[in-house]
């Protein structure tokens, strides 16, 4: 098990590594100059040197990279050219926004989504089963823009029932930070709640005809022991990996949900950042948003090896 | 009709048999309409014998043997008697008849590979039914598991309880279902195909071990097969099927010298060597039999090996041959019964 941790832990790191060069380099070949965008209205062609010479934007890319490497590596990702700010402080600031609305939106798709699709798997054919999949249907197709919008002309406007938009922060007010979270996170959680009922119904009606199942039944096991126990855990498998797949996406911030609801989170940040060039910000934010994907990554592997001992064994074994 | 004790079998008359199955239809409701899957199967099964169903894919005898304690799917409708010591389990509700399964009656699956969970130590999957059957304390039932798998003589059992099945051999999980099976002392033990999924060298083992339970603990057992070569190894008496229809039924060493039925007639044709009874024939081509299974939509009125038959005659089309003994305690579905060649 320790070996196996270690392995995934050094892949992890490697991946982190080629992600950051793929970053560095993609935001080069942005269309459009840094330098233009700092200098503001400034076009003298002096300045601009002396810009670029001030940010080492005349040096080889490959130094850029390696000097940009060794500061993110101390936890400094260098100052907004466009606000003169500290990104690791702005990153700071943002990130829990984004990841409390990420966790309130994993919370409502699991309530919603697992017991949905274990119902719908058990009672295949009946009215539960052609509700959950309808309702999978539209969770899907619905998009996010609209859904929000909906939810804000009828529970906000309409109703009145809950602020429209704006964040406060948790410490600050955390009556008012969940009321103003409550709609995104609804928005961000049917999505994912969709697509969670689907997998874990495919699931478990694929090991609800297991035969291990048939031998728990053969056992005198009680309904809910087979279901919860043998056939539950078994199913996971499936699931955890692409409850991982959406986690990492509701990290990298739910950019056209943030813009509805005046959300100041990760997606805001980065739409801004490439609005204005803002390459300290792009790849700070994009660094992080890498990093949550690859250690939500690491979480699934290792939830698999709980799952499914036979990951676990071989893994240590080798 | 079913009730032909062996000499073997020490205990009484069939009124007195651990489990009677009498006249079940078992038939399943599927989009294409119904199967008749078994049409009038009646069997009496006596304490510490072995009874053999006999027959090839899809003649009902799987579906015959997890009718009994209601394994089948919603899909199916039962009729006819099953009684347990008298009691009759088709009447039993969903609760009663999950206090049956795994402690009056258990079941050994054929597919050792994947009738385990992947998910749990072979120790929990012992553990579970000792802890829901017999009320052990964890600790208790643990000590209880690895006493079972020395029981079905599996090494180092004190190591193995803890192991996954991903880390056994296939002949190795055959024998913690087995000990999953006899952890509670069942009366009933089902075998369905117990070692077809294994190596020739494995399925002797696990022959033996079945053998010794019921030797040792007087377990009866219901093994399901088309290896006529198990049948002649293990089983007391057989019961042949055919298309979901009993055809045949004697005490194994009768069966195999004197077989009636023309099914039964193909079936040990078919097998290379005749094990108990009767001697190997050199240099004689195995047989197959012609034709194709019928399908199970209707249950015709009618014998329904007939299409396949050698000695189809006008009477066989015309209406159904009861089952009725053609020699003594010796019932065969036929009119025309008797010994090939």
């Amino acid at each position: 098990m320790a070996s196996y941790l270690l392995r995934r832990v050094g892949t992890s790191a490697l991946v982190l590594l080629l992600a950051s060069i793929v970053v560095f380099v993609g935001v080069r070949a942005l269309p459009g100059d840094a330098a233009l965008a700092l200098a503001g209205e400034e076009r003298d062609p002096a300045a601009l040197e002396q810009i670029r010479e001030k940010y080492g934007l005349n040096d080889p890319v490959p130094v850029q990279y390696v000097r940009y490497l060794g500061n993110s590596l101390q936890g400094d990702l260098g100052f907004s050219t466009r606000t003169g700010l500290d990104v690791t402080d702005i990153i700071l600031e943002r990130l829990p926004v984004t990841l409390e609305l990420a966790l309130l939106s994993l919370a409502v798709g699991l309530l919603i989504g697992i017991p949905a699709g274990i119902l719908a798997a058990l009672r295949r054919g009946s009215w539960v089963d052609n509700a959950s999949n309808a309702f999978g249907l539209l969770g899907l197709s619905i998009p996010n823009f609209w859904l929000g919008l909906v939810l804000i002309l009828l529970v906000s406007v309409q109703w009145g029932l809950l602020p429209a938009s704006g964040y406060v922060p948790f410490l600050e007010d955390p009556l008012g930070n969940l009321q103003r979270m409550l709609l995104p996170a609804i928005v961000l959680g049917t999505g994912l709640s969709a697509v969670l009922m689907r997998q874990m119904r495919s699931a478990m009606l694929e090991t609800m005809s297991a035969d291990y199942v048939r031998t728990a039944r053969s056992k005198g096991l009680s309904e809910r022991s087979v279901v919860l126990v043998h056939a539950l855990r078994n199913s996971l498998v499936t699931v955890v990996t692409v409850l991982g797949l959406q986690l990492g996406a509701l990290i990298s911030g739910a950019v056209i949900t943030e813009q509805i609801f005046v959300i100041p989170g990760f997606g805001k940040l980065i739409v801004d950042g490439v609005f204005t060039r803002d390459y300290p910000v792009i790849q700070g934010v994009a660094l992080v948003t890498v990093f949550g994907y690859v250690f939500v990554n690491l979480l699934v592997d290792l939830t698999y090896s709980f799952l499914n001992p036979r990951i676990r064994v071989s893994g240590g074994a080798s | 009709m079913t009730t032909t004790v062996s000499e073997r079998v020490p205990t009484g008359p069939a009124s007195d048999a651990l489990l009677s199955v009498q006249d079940l239809h078992i038939r399943f409701s599927t989009e294409d309409g119904p199967v008749h899957a078994v049409n009038g199967v009646s069997f009496d099964l006596a304490a510490g014998e072995i009874l053999a169903l006999v027959g090839e894919s899809g003649c009902g005898k799987s579906v015959t043997a997890m009718s009994v304690p209601g394994l089948l799917s919603p899909n199916a409708t039962v009729d006819g008697r099953i009684l347990l010591q008298g009691r009759d389990l088709l009447g039993l509700s969903a609760k009663e008849l999950r206090a049956v399964r795994g402690k009056e009656i258990s079941f050994v699956f054929q597919e050792p590979m994947s009738s385990l969970n992947p998910a749990f130590t072979v120790g929990k999957q012992i553990r579970e039914v000792l802890q829901r059957h017999e009320g052990l304390s964890k600790k208790a039932a643990h000590e209880r598991a690895v006493d079972l798998l020395r029981l079905v003589r599996i090494p180092a059992p004190e190591r193995r309880v803890d192991e996954y099945p991903h880390q056994m051999s296939g002949g190795m999980r055959q024998r913690v279902m087995i000990a999953i099976a006899v952890a509670c002392g069942p009366k009933v033990l089902v075998a369905d195909e117990p070692t077809t999924a294994l190596d020739v060298t494995i399925q002797a083992g696990v022959l033996d071990i079945l053998r010794g339970l019921r030797d040792e603990l007087g377990t009866a057992i219901i093994l399901i097969t088309h290896d006529l070569g198990v049948v002649a190894d293990l089983a007391d008496r057989v019961v042949v099927m055919y298309a979901g229809r009993p055809v045949e039924q004697a005490e194994v060493h009768e069966l195999f010298a004197h077989p009636q039925h023309p099914y039964t007639n193909g079936l040990l044709g078919a097998v290379p060597h005749r094990e108990k009874g009767v001697e190997l024939v050199a240099g004689r081509r195995l047989r197959e039999i012609p034709g194709l299974v019928p399908s199970l939509r209707s249950d015709p009125d009618e014998c329904v090996f007939a299409p396949r038959c050698p000695r189809s005659t006008e009477v066989c089309v015309s209406r159904r041959p009861p089952l009725e003994p053609t020699r003594p305690h010796h019932p065969a579905a036929c009119f025309h019964p008797g010994e090939d060649e």
